[in-house]
């Protein structure tokens, strides 16, 4: 990032919030979540907006540095330079067991491969999203941007 | 000795390892209650904040027809009670049921759901209709759980065999203190927007429209406020059991101080009649 030494005029609050716990709290400069509609960029004086959320990875920056939480549906709300992410689950890229996430994934993939009768579609589906955003989260995506 | 005495000295080992488990009991509880407080605590924000995105929401959503807002004309009245598992908590499950009970006795036409397995054997051995029953929620109740259970009263709300549901438990207020609470779960009381938003009515953007959004918000809600009940179900019950298990170590201290004193009284009666067999029969010698 090149521009190092960034002023505190461009950070908004971030809470991730799950029915367990408050994921994340955090001062940061931006973020990008995964909405139905597509990807979403929120900066600082966002205007008022409450959105839907799905499975993925949210990248938010904190002093110039990237993190990836993974997580899960739900809704998220932006006002008064505070966005509150309220999800069914969440965890941060640095708290994955990345070679865990990995057996999920090929779980699910298996699973869904095989197509047996009476399966659960849906959930195995659901699994399969779930895991590789963990597994993305993990990994930082391989990169950065 | 004489045999008195030997039923004494025993009786007295028997407390005093019953006095070492209910000492155990007692530490467990404790440690166990300060994990179910944390988690009441780490668990609000989220039935907080999603109260508040719903206050915020109502506003631009034309109508309340939502099937989990609106209201209906109350016919049989859902109550689901949330009990232990397990015994040896003091008064916690009486407590709870038999206020539960007295709610029942109020109502023309109810449906009960008990989570519990104290709640279910009591209200089965009474002769009660359950409309579902879930145990076995374990020490530390999940989420997933939670969506179950919310799951079960969805369909059964759907179905119209109940017409409002109601959920009974015990509210953790101290360590010391816990009191039955029943809080509304279906139809979502629609929070009253005293203050909508924070100040002036915000315009918002919503992407999907807000009725989409609202679908997705009002059954989160639920499960927040069922999560949050077993939550403060689980601290009560450990709080409860802590301190029956510290009025029972206490009871023993007193029965071994009392039968210890029993014990020296027929020690010492034991002697004075040996000693007094032995001057008789030396004084008879003497003759």
């Amino acid at each position: 990032m090149a521009q190092e030494e960034r002023s505190k005029h461009n950070e908004f609050t971030l809470e991730i919030i799950t029915p367990e716990r408050v994921v994340v709290e955090d001062e940061v400069e931006s973020v990008v979540l995964s909405s139905p509609e597509g990807y979403f960029g929120i900066l600082r004086n966002h205007a008022p907006f409450i959105g839907g959320l799905n499975i993925g990875v949210l990248k938010y920056r904190k002093d110039g540095k990237l993190h990836w939480v993974a997580s899960d549906n739900g809704v998220f709300e932006m006002s008064g330079n505070k966005l509150r992410v309220m999800t069914d689950a969440a965890e941060r890229g640095e708290d994955i067991n990345v070679l865990r996430a990995k057996q999920a994934y090929e779980r699910a993939r298996q699973r869904l491969d095989e197509r047996r009768a009476g399966m659960d579609y849906l959930r195995a589906e659901l699994a399969l999203k779930r895991s590789l955003a963990r597994i993305k989260a993990a990994t930082g995506e391989g990169q950065s941007s | 000795m004489p045999e008195q005495v030997r039923d004494i000295k025993r009786r007295i080992r028997s407390i005093k390892s019953i006095q070492q488990i209910t000492k155990a009991m007692e530490m467990v509880a404790a440690a166990k209650l300060r994990r179910a407080q944390e988690k009441v605590v780490a668990a609000r924000p989220y039935a907080r904040e999603i109260q508040g995105m719903i206050q915020r929401l109502l506003p631009a959503v034309n109508t309340i027809t939502h099937p989990l807002l609106a209201p209906r004309k109350s016919h049989r009245v859902g109550y689901v009670v949330v009990t232990s598992d397990r015994g040896l908590c003091g008064g916690f499950n009486g407590h709870v049921t038999r206020h539960t009970q007295m709610l029942l006795s109020k109502e023309k036409e109810y449906g009960l759901i008990t989570i519990g397995r104290k709640g279910r054997d009591y209200f089965r051995r009474r002769g009660y209709q359950l409309l579902a029953e879930f145990v076995a929620v374990g020490d530390e109740p999940t989420v997933a759980q939670t969506r179950e259970i919310a799951q079960a009263l969805f369909d059964l709300y759907e179905k119209n065999l109940v017409d409002e549901v109601n959920l009974v438990y015990m509210e953790f207020i101290s360590a010391g203190k816990q009191r039955p609470t029943v809080a509304r779960l279906l139809p979502v009381e629609a929070p009253v927007s005293e203050k909508l938003g924070d100040g002036p009515l915000l315009d918002y953007f919503f992407e999907p429209e807000p009725e989409v959004l609202l679908d997705m918000l009002l059954p989160r809600f639920v499960i927040g406020k069922i999560y949050s009940g077993l939550l403060e179900s689980k601290a009560s019950e450990w709080a409860a059991r802590m301190i029956a298990m510290g009025a029972a170590s206490e009871n023993a201290v007193e029965m071994i101080d009392g039968l210890t004193l029993t014990f020296n009284n027929a020690r010492q009666a034991a002697i004075t009649k040996e000693l007094s067999e032995i001057v008789g029969g030396a004084d008879a010698l003497k003759g």
